[in-house]
């Protein structure tokens, strides 16, 4: 880490550099963050969403509370230990948006107490990893798509909104070790329900029918083969439009398909994505392709990996027998809070009362909730006990894994009044050891 | 005050001190065995009956790191089959070819080893192997760097920067906390990211160099900065028929220098087609022997279904046009990429038969010192069936057993029925524990010698060398008591990571490397090399 202190401004106050931003699942390294006084006053390089995030670090802070009451961290840990160690299925739910190492305390933790843990993946890319279990998946890392990829194709995403500086690093403008001219070395082919700000730079556009991606990738997949499609028009689409995608494509010297949750959240989901890894596996007896989830939340990747290496599988997975189960729908946030399944619930980082369906929320309002989180949000409006922790990557150090699994260090850039999401899990378990094992 | 230990009356095997079964008290204070001490106060263990021995060493295994993830990921028909269950303070997970972490570690533990090595790290990815390390409790564990297909080496080697380029090769262990240099597939892993398949030490890349430039580069760093283990090296051409060329050309060229010769079992393969397939173990045998300074590993198959995983992505997508099975690939920016392919070995196959029976060839024709005990776990099986491998390693009868359910084609494609030496307690010692501590250079580990760790095996004595080592009856490390009457007994002790330092500093490397680092990576330089937070409980071996 390069710290640049300056005497001037005091011992607070620095420009830090290359700093890794919190926020989405490119894990931007290039960041310059200034502090001043123990505040961040200026932020460079970032993109909109993450230079806020910096510059917003103080606002809508979380409280300690119980109950609708101020308490102490030490009260609200304990209340927590209480809660979870007497439920019967407590649900651990959240993860991604902290660190590896706090990850690898919540497994540990829905272990202890024989509770359900899933994270935000099954409301996302949960279906990517079904397809993958199904399939394999032939990939790459980002600087591959830097480095090497001539085409490249966007399905189901909108980068410039959702993964703002993807364009820039790694996919689009970015000049590598083959595509010394950054965009003019590419052809971008971008497929979606409608246009974007993000299609609008394509070289091909096409635009497929909602719900209807599945027919163009068999589509597709049988004009690799030599099989002309009986009909005229698939999914919305031409099929000479698809034959001229399929020549973009067969042009590559190396392609890469990154697609988001227009496949995986829409009807089919995890056939979706089968399909399209099946294309791009099929792609490869005529030229180099990879294909890669635009993984949302800057840890998503770490929260999967974490649960695989410590239970085997990489979300919806349930203790109560003692050893790890997997189940998608059955141990799924979701799933479990709709059949009114859990007795408690503990969230960590991440913010499910705004963005579960209606029906398991209002679950949640009528059991004992305990959210772990730097910010104020709707969760920890609803919560019973409200634990506020320092931020990952502002106020906290900490590894995260980018949405292609390249692991980063994140910088504790600032200080923060409260311990970090690991510190306090790590209660937790010290506290629940005490309550059910006399550790 | 000291804390003593001693374990009385146990029959010693300290192969690397000349000792085979000898009735000895072994002394042990603060962890170290010491060659007499003062027995008052001492924790006193009667090993009467007993074989006591030095802890195993694992030489190649994949344990940790992005591409087993990957493979628990895809496979959870492989995890329901062996669950385990949490007892408190051991942790829950899953087993068979592709364990958990914590779990991992208990089934090393429960077969004597206390110290385990990863076989492949991409340098981009090493935080997430060391990640997983620290989620493997109790053991010693080190980490091997791969580097054959790395585009800044090959781009330093075209431009004949041969001093710049060693510099980089001392650096790149360096930064990311590796032991050993790991090559796989020389040349062959970037080739493929152009969509070509590349199978030679001496034709020119895409990069107009050859393999056998990249290799001798780095046989020579090693040997330069002094590493305590060799290149580590998985050649070109695995796994098909007529490999066994692949593996007499890698010990040609290279008989001069130290190297370790990985999962050797797999460059045993004669014939030019799959109907044609043979073992040519003697042939890979006969030429090693002449070369006491290579040293290999079995990478024995067993007839299971399991994972394979490998850098070698060329050979996994043809694996994968072979079977039809599921195929993972990643490439990764500059340096490497992984593999991963579900494949079951079945008797019925007499190729997968040939594979049983070269691995076996192989060890049974070379003194156990030069090659040691190893199923390239998950790929030839999984570690915790090494019991099955001993046992045919040590009875003919046993070996017979397996041949009689084999294709009947299988006789004159193989010579194994014609080898009858069956190896002993010592030997499987050697192979499992003395040999590779001695490859590997780790000083205190693999014998019972004064200064050793105290990482001791007792194992109970049993009617066969395979039932014997079948299951350690209690395992000492650093000392402490962590397996007792078979079961983990120790909860959540960290091992220590150990790594080396060649002394390669960032500031070493000049301007030309770092421009090609800003322009081929996509992290920043800084946030490439891995923080010393990661490196818990390390032991450096300086070796500038």
């Amino acid at each position: 880490m390069e710290l640049e202190t300056s005497a001037k401004r005091g011992v607070e106050s620095m420009k830090i550099e290359n700093v890794v931003c919190p926020f989405c699942g490119c894990l931007c390294d290039d960041i310059e963050v200034e502090v001043d006084n123990g505040k961040i006053v200026n932020v460079k390089k970032s993109c909109g969403v993450g230079r806020a995030l910096f510059l917003n670090h103080e606002k809508d802070l979380a409280e300690p509370v119980m109950y609708g009451k101020k308490a102490s961290i030490d009260d609200v840990v304990s209340e927590a230990v209480r809660v979870l160690s007497s439920a019967k299925h407590p649900l651990v739910y959240g993860l991604s948006s902290t660190s590896i190492e706090a990850q690898r305390k919540a497994v540990r933790l829905a272990e202890l107490i024989g509770g359900s843990i899933d994270q935000t993946s099954s409301v996302c890319h949960g279906p990517t990893t079904m397809a993958i279990q199904q399939s394999g998946i032939p990939t790459c890392t980002l600087g591959e798509a830097k480095n090497r990829a001539d085409v490249v194709v966007f399905w189901g995403s909108n980068p410039l909104e959702s993964h703002q500086r993807h364009y820039e690093r790694y996919s689009l403008f970015a000049k590598g070790m083959l595509i010394s001219h950054g965009r003019k070395d590419r052809k971008l082919v971008v497929v979606d329900v409608r246009d974007t700000v993000s299609s609008k730079l394509a070289n091909l556009f096409v635009q497929v029918e909602y719900g209807r991606d599945y027919d163009i990738f068999t589509a597709l997949r049988m004009l690799l083969k030599g099989i002309q499609p009986s009909e005229e028009f698939i999914g919305g689409v031409h099929v000479d439009k698809l034959k001229e995608m399929l020549d973009i494509m067969l042009s590559a010297r190396y392609g890469v398909i990154f697609f988001g949750m227009g496949l995986t959240m829409t009807g089919g989901k995890y056939h979706n994505v089968e399909a399209a890894i099946s294309l791009v596996r099929e792609l490869n007896a005529h030229t180099r392709w990879s294909i890669e989830a635009m993984r949302g939340h800057y840890n998503v990747k770490g929260a999967g990996s974490v649960l695989a290496w410590q239970t085997g599988f990489p979300f919806s997975v349930n203790f109560s027998l003692g050893y790890p189960r997997y189940m998608p729908g059955e141990f799924s946030a979701v799933g479990l809070l709709k059949r009114r399944e859990v007795d408690a619930m503990l969230v960590i980082a991440s913010d499910p009362a705004a963005t579960f369906p209606s029906a398991a929320v209002k679950s949640m309002m009528d059991i004992p909730v305990i959210a772990v989180d730097p910010k104020k949000s709707l969760t920890t409006e609803v919560a019973d006990v409200v634990i506020p922790v320092a931020q990952v990557g502002v106020s906290a150090e900490g590894t995260a894994y980018r949405m292609d699994g390249v692991p980063l260090r994140l910088k504790k850039v600032v200080n923060s009044p409260y311990p970090s999401d690991e510190e306090i899990i790590s209660l937790m378990i010290k506290g629940v050891e005490r309550v059910r094992y006399s550790g | 005050m000291a804390k003593k230990l001693v374990i009385k009356n146990g029959m010693v095997y300290d192969p690397a001190n000349g000792v085979e079964g000898e009735i000895r008290d072994i002394f042990v204070s603060d962890g170290k065995v010491v060659e007499s001490m003062d027995v008052k106060n001492a924790e006193v263990i009667d090993a009467t009956g007993m074989i006591v021995a030095p802890g195993n060493v694992e030489i190649h295994s994949h344990i940790a790191g992005p591409k087993l993830t990957v493979g628990r990921l895809l496979r959870p028909e492989d995890h329901i089959k062996d669950v385990v269950k949490a007892e408190y303070p051991l942790r829950s997970g899953v087993g068979f070819s592709i364990p958990t972490t914590f779990v991992t570690a208990y089934r090393y533990l429960l077969l004597g080893y206390t110290t385990l090595m990863e076989a492949a790290v991409p340098p981009l990815e090493a935080r997430h192997a060391l990640d997983e390390l620290e989620d493997m409790p109790i053991v010693d564990k080190g980490m091997y760097i791969l580097m054959g297909n790395n585009n800044i080496l090959f781009s330093l080697l075209k431009d004949k920067e041969h001093d710049m380029a060693k510099d980089f090769v001392g650096w790149l262990l360096r930064a990311t906390g590796g032991y050993a240099i790991k090559v796989v597939n020389p040349g062959g892993t970037d080739s493929w990211k152009w969509g070509k398949i590349f199978n030679s030490l001496r034709d020119e890349t895409m990069w107009g160099i050859k393999p056998v430039e990249i290799l001798k580069l780095l046989v020579e760093s090693a040997e330069e900065f002094h590493l305590p283990h060799p290149v580590h090296l998985h050649t070109y051409n695995l796994g098909s028929p007529g490999s066994y060329r692949a593996a007499l050309d890698t010990i040609n060229a290279f008989g001069d220098y130290s190297l370790h010769l990985t999962h050797l079992q797999y460059y045993c393969y004669g014939g030019d087609g799959w109907p044609t397939f043979r073992s040519e173990a003697e042939k890979v045998a006969s030429e090693l022997r002449k070369h006491p300074n290579i040293t290999a590993d079995m990478g024995q198959v067993l007839f299971e279904d399991t994972t394979t995983m490998t850098a070698d992505t060329p050979w996994q997508y043809r694996l994968h046009t072979l079977t039809n099975n599921r195929w993972v690939s990643t490439d990764v920016e500059v340096e490497v990429g992984a593999g991963i392919v579900p494949y079951k070995y079945k008797k019925s196959s007499v190729v997968n038969a040939v594979q049983w029976a070269a691995g076996l060839e192989l060890a049974l024709m070379l003194d156990p010192w030069q090659i040691f005990l190893t199923t390239d776990s998950p790929n030839g099986g999984p570690f915790f069936m090494y019991p099955e491998v001993v046992k045919w390693l040590t009875s003919e009868d046993a070996r017979r057993d397996v041949i009689k359910t084999l294709p009947s084609s299988f006789r004159k494609r193989t010579f194994l029925e014609g080898i009858h030496r069956e190896l002993s307690l010592s030997e499987i010692i050697i192979m499992m524990s003395a040999g590779p501590a001695k490859a590997l250079g780790l000083a205190n580990k693999g014998h019972l010698g004064a200064g050793a760790d105290a990482d001791i095996a007792i194992y109970k004595k049993r009617s066969s060398v395979a039932d014997t080592m079948g299951s350690v009856y209690m395992l000492f490390k650093d000392g402490e008591l962590v397996v007792d009457k078979g079961k983990v007994v120790s909860g959540e002790r960290l091992g220590r990571f150990v790594r080396v330092d060649t002394g390669v500093e960032d500031k070493m490397l000049d301007d030309k490397v770092m421009k090609m680092f800003s322009e081929y990576y996509s992290v920043n330089f800084s946030n490439y090399v891995v923080e010393d937070v990661y490196f818990k409980n390390e032991e450096v071996i300086r070796c500038e």
